[in-house]
């Protein structure tokens, strides 16, 4: 029974717990028991309150026993990836300087699972302060992939991917600044979402990089990613960056195909990939053009320019983001005989070697003689990746790329090269820049059994076809 | 145009981000930030002066809000969160001199 | 313009001072989010996860600030324009994100004038908004940051709306200096943007203050005094400061380019013991915040609701009264006497009688003036103007207007006024003389003395209905028809 109940997508164990056939809590025991398997290999969570859980899935029974309506995610366990505030959780970004925190608020996301009823079990693992394409940086523990305990789950929202892909939860939450969500979704075999920029609150999210962070959802199917989507999109006060537009239906759509949809091969970004990724790509190509749409090649190679914008963005927001960090008013704080030094203990003491790396070199870019060079070059650049995708959406519908240029790669690897580490993303910081949407879709898996995941970007708000062709492609790969 | 890094701007930079360094750290942090520097230096290779800098994926503008009072935080909860307190207010080490 | 001598901070050398002056928007809520701006509460009782800074929280812009600011801005001539945020980076225990959000190459008003009392223009570089900082209260060593064994902080002030607003280095002295805040506090009293109490820091003023020899045109280098928080303490620090950069200059010192504070107990400037670190701000457009471009048709419609200033009614009163003095000018008109003084002008009564019963007897009115409309001002005024009232009569009226709401012909009446036109004093005064005609005869050829004897015949007999001064001007008038007739 338990493995049956792991199997059941969102609707499907929607479908069953309105039918009475399984409870919430027989549910809950379900991925419990799972947990108790999985975790001790894959370390995801950061923290975990299944006691919590189980009293929430019981009150859930009971209000359905009563006759009352639930939510969309009745019943539904998922996971937050540990940089969204929670009241019932500690919040940390797996960073040593937030360690045991507790925020009095939840992010507007916790609020709306909540309201939809899911049940949220804990808050997974991540690179400290999501800066990182492996998981590697967090203070806490590496995250293992369940495809492979050597290897990575990829990141930075390694957590939420591999608690999902080991099916420890239905759904994740993950935040997504260069590739964090598409990239560990492409590495442990699931699917991601990076919404367009607005689409969702940021509100509650500790920030790395404001005007490139978004948070979406990860899940094993398109259809449960599509679903959690749903919940957790659409205006909020709380955020003056939450767009106007109504959240797109994107379940009601999901099966209406690609015919005639025109899709451009992103040539340039397929090269920068392996042979094998290359291959899993090629399938999904197929897929589309078997379900009727018009694929064609393009190359955008503006694109190309992003990686070095994004590495000088990403770090000067930064540097300014966690520059609260400073050991007053939450957190850690290391003793000084002055406020400033022990500010400088504190931050010493309290983040890694890599969030200390992306700090300085955000400063450096920022500061007195270097801004043109740096910041306002690296704005330019964003002006051309934007520009060359809007061109490219004159012609097409939507972009296909791979997600990430290899599979997942061993734990030590790369944690050694930040530059080596960082070109992880070169395919999927390009959205970030111009604040498109783009999904992550398995497409297959290596000659070690790892998966590869494939990449569709499209023009902002055009979530709805992107889910479209997701779904084609994975119905044409089964 | 190559920027070079050298130590001194890793000591500054470091000082004006509030971390302190050893020795074994500057000259670490001096290679890793070169290479990402020749990375970044790509930006260069191509003539962008056409292209106006993007602050901003929205193009929004003028999103206000009502001024209406909205129920804060409770201090007992916030001081109990902070490292030191004292009656009522956040504590910290003085502001001025040195150890 | 007007001829104002300058006073320099000595002989041969002048001041060149701009002014920033930060004023709290009277909001009902912060900047960004909606915790009460309020003054005064308990420590750290108005605060938020936003006003805290604390992780995930996002910053929203509150709609009346920016209304605020669009008003002082056309107060102050400015052009209002598309605006945008930046973060100004630096750490410090009071400011909770360890950046301020402010505004930098484009705020939302530039390039204003204000028009000073004395016919000075100075000129307005810009007025910003920004957010104010927590407070910081130092504990042991006297309470004083230098000395303190630690420090507390209270996060009630943090995210309080600011607008700044920096003049041009065009104010030449410490006089100067206080007249243009004086005005600028009744510019943003009147549009409703501040509460003007400087005492409970509502208006801060930094100063940044050089001397140049007279005749010199380059700025010479600068220092920056912070948080003058009274009229006094500007004037006094901008004395203290320019003497003392004179007397560097002259004794052949160097000038550095510093922050000082001003010492009120000492009576001195000294340099802020700050650490010598460069500022280097390392300001970028805040990406948490979408631009504010005020809508024209918003910017109009504020414009027509502008309140009227002080210089526009300096300007009405120059086109009927040039020579009117300064001391005069500024006292009628406040906001308290002018309706009374343009509802005079506007019925036409003699100019000068009308600043002098609004500067005279109005003025002493103002805490009681119950039922003394300016409309019944006017009928009072216009009676003295057609001859029918005496100047103290109009006096006793006036007071008498204000305790009591009966219309102004009857209070005349109840007053025993109803004769009491010049010539019905005049013709009583004559039927007093024609009873004394010795004294009479020798008032007439000149002996004052008796005068005071005339007088009181007159007032004996009629004193209910008419005053001395009135008797006194008719008897004076009657002596000299007498007198005309007989030569
Ligand atoms: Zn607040």
């Amino acid at each position: 029974m338990n493995d049956e109940i792991l199997d059941w997508g969102i609707r499907e164990l929607q479908r069953r717990l309105e039918s009475a056939e399984v409870s919430a809590v027989e549910v809950l025991e379900a991925y419990q028991e799972q947990i108790a398997i999985q975790e001790p290999e894959v370390d995801a969570f950061l923290s975990l309150d299944l006691e919590a859980a189980r009293r929430r899935a019981s009150y859930q029974d009971e209000r359905r026993a009563r006759g009352e309506r639930l939510g969309r995610l009745a019943g539904v366990p998922v996971v937050l990836k540990d940089n969204l505030c929670t009241i019932n959780f500690p919040t940390t970004a797996a960073s040593k300087i937030l360690d045991g925190w507790v925020p009095p608020y939840n992010a507007t996301v916790v609020d709306r699972l909540d309201e939809e009823d899911a049940i949220v079990l804990g808050k997974t693992n991540l690179d400290e302060f999501a800066m990182g394409s492996s998981t590697e940086n967090s203070a806490f523990k590496i995250t293992r992939n369940p495809h492979d305990l050597d290897r990575v789950p990829g990141g930075s929202s390694g957590g939420s991917a591999a608690a999902v892909a080991s099916r420890m939860a239905l759904a994740g939450l993950g935040s997504d600044t260069g590739g964090s969500i598409r990239q560990p979704a492409a590495l442990t075999g699931i699917v991601g979402l990076k919404p367009t920029y607005g689409r969702v609150s940021r509100y509650g999210l500790l920030a790395f990089a404001s005007s490139l962070d978004q948070i979406g959802p990860l899940a094993a199917s398109v259809e449960d990613t599509a679903l959690v989507a749903e919940c957790i999109m659409g205006h909020d006060p709380r955020d003056a960056t939450s767009l106007q537009e109504a959240p797109p239906q994107l379940l009601g759509s999901l099966s209406q195909g690609v015919q005639g949809i025109r899709i451009g091969v992103v040539t340039n970004l397929i090269e920068a990939a392996n042979p094998e990724v290359q291959a899993g790509v090629e399938a999904a190509i197929q897929a589309l053009a078997r379900a009727g749409a018009i694929v064609e090649e393009v190359a955008l190679k503006e694109l190309a320019y992003g990686l070095a914008a994004y590495y000088v963005v990403a770090p000067a927001e930064a540097s300014s983001n966690l520059a609260r960090y400073d050991g007053v008013r939450y957190g850690l704080r290391e003793p000084g005989v002055t406020v400033e030094e022990m500010m400088i203990a504190t931050r010493t003491k309290g983040f890694g070697p890599e969030v200390k790396r992306r700090i300085m070199l955000g400063t450096y870019a920022l500061s007195a003689g270097y801004y043109d060079a740096f910041y306002v070059t690296a704005q330019r650049v964003r002006t051309f990746v934007r520009e060359a995708f809007a061109r490219a959406y004159v012609s097409f519908d939507l972009l296909i790329a791979p997600t990430s240029p290899t599979t997942a790669f061993r734990i030590g690897e790369r944690s050694n090269d930040p530059v080596e580490m960082y070109r992880s993303d070169v395919c999927t910081i390009p959205s970030n820049l111009s604040g498109d949407p783009a999904i992550s879709v398995p497409a297959g898996v290596d000659a070690d059994g790892l998966p590869i995941g494939v990449q569709l970007l499209g023009p902002a708000l055009s979530e709805q076809v992107l889910f479209r062709a997701a779904f084609v492609i994975e119905e044409g790969l089964h | 145009m190559t920027y070079r890094i050298d130590q001194a701007d890793v000591a500054h930079i470091a000082k004006l981000a509030r971390l302190s360094l050893s020795d074994d750290e500057i000259d670490s942090y001096q290679n890793s930030l070169s290479r990402i520097l020749e990375v970044i230096d790509v930006m260069n290779s191509e003539d962008l002066s056409g292209f106006a800098p993007m602050d901003h994926p929205l193009e929004t503008v003028n999103l206000l809000r009502e001024d209406l009072v909205v129920p804060g935080l409770d201090r007992a909860e916030v001081l109990e969160a902070a490292p030191s307190a004292e009656d009522n207010y956040f504590r910290v080490p003085r502001i001025l001199g040195s150890s | 313009m007007s001829s104002r001598t300058i006073a320099g901070p000595a002989r041969g050398w002048e001041y060149v001072i701009g002014l920033e002056v930060h004023t709290e928007l009277r909001t009902a809520t912060k900047l960004f989010c909606g915790c009460p701006n309020a003054f005064g509460e308990e420590p750290n009782t108005s605060i938020c996860p936003v006003c805290l800074g604390l992780p995930g929280s996002l910053p929203v812009m509150n709609a009346q600030a920016v209304d605020f600011a669009i008003r002082v801005g056309l107060a102050l001539n400015a052009t209002i324009q598309r605006s945008q945020f930046h973060r100004k980076n630096y750490f410090y225990p009071d400011m909770p994100k360890d950046f301020q959000i402010s505004q930098y190459d484009v705020p939302i008003n530039a390039n204003g004038h204000l028009e000073l009392p004395s016919g000075a223009v100075i000129g307005i570089e810009r007025a910003h908004l920004e957010e104010d900082t927590g407070k910081l209260v130092h504990r042991g060593g006297g309470g004083r940051i230098e000395s303190a064994e630690y420090s507390l902080i209270d996060y009630n002030r943090s995210g309080v709306p600011l607008l700044e607003i920096v003049s041009a280095p065009d104010i030449r002295d410490p006089e100067e200096a206080k007249e243009y805040v004086a005005e600028l506090r009744s510019i943003l009293v009147a549009v409703g943007a501040s509460d003007g109490r400087m005492e409970e820091g509502s208006l801060r003023v930094d100063a940044n203050v050089s001397v140049r020899p007279v005749g010199e045109t380059q700025m010479r280098t600068r220092v920056e005094i912070k948080n003058l928080n009274s009229l006094r303490s500007l004037t006094r620090a901008l004395e203290f400061e320019g003497r003392r950069q004179v007397q560097l200059y002259e004794d052949g010192e160097a000038m550095l380019q510093q922050t000082r504070f001003w010492d009120e107990a000492r009576a001195v400037t000294g340099a802020l013991r700050l650490k010598e670190e460069a500022n280097d701000y390392r300001y970028f457009p805040e990406p948490d915040l979408p631009p504010v471009a005020p809508d024209p048709l918003v910017i109009e419609a504020r414009r027509s609701e502008l309140p009227e200033f002080l210089s526009t009614r300096r300007a009405q009163l120059a086109d009927v009264l040039p020579e009117l003095s300064r001391d005069l000018r500024e006292t009628v008109i406040t906001d308290e006497c002018w309706p009374y003084l343009r509802a005079a002008l506007d019925a036409n009564i003699t100019p000068h009688r009308a600043v002098a019963r609004c500067a005279n007897e109005l003025v002493a009115l103002l805490d009681e003036i119950g039922a003394l409309s300016p409309s019944r001002f006017v009928e009072v005024l216009a009676l003295e103007d057609e001859g029918k009232l005496g100047a103290s009569q109009v006096k006793v009226l006036l007071r008498e207007a204000c305790l009591d709401p009966l219309a102004i012909p009857e209070l005349v009446a109840k007053l025993g006024f109803t004769a009491s036109d010049a010539d019905a004093v005049k013709a009583m005064v004559a039927e007093v003389v024609a009873s004394c005609t010795q004294e009479w005869s020798r008032y007439l050829a000149g002996d004052e003395k008796v005068a005071g004897f005339l007088l009181g015949q007159v007032m004996r007999r009629y004193g209910r209905q008419i005053s001395g001064s009135d008797a006194r001007q008719a008897l004076t008038r009657l002596a000299e028809e007498a007198r005309a007739e007989s030569s």
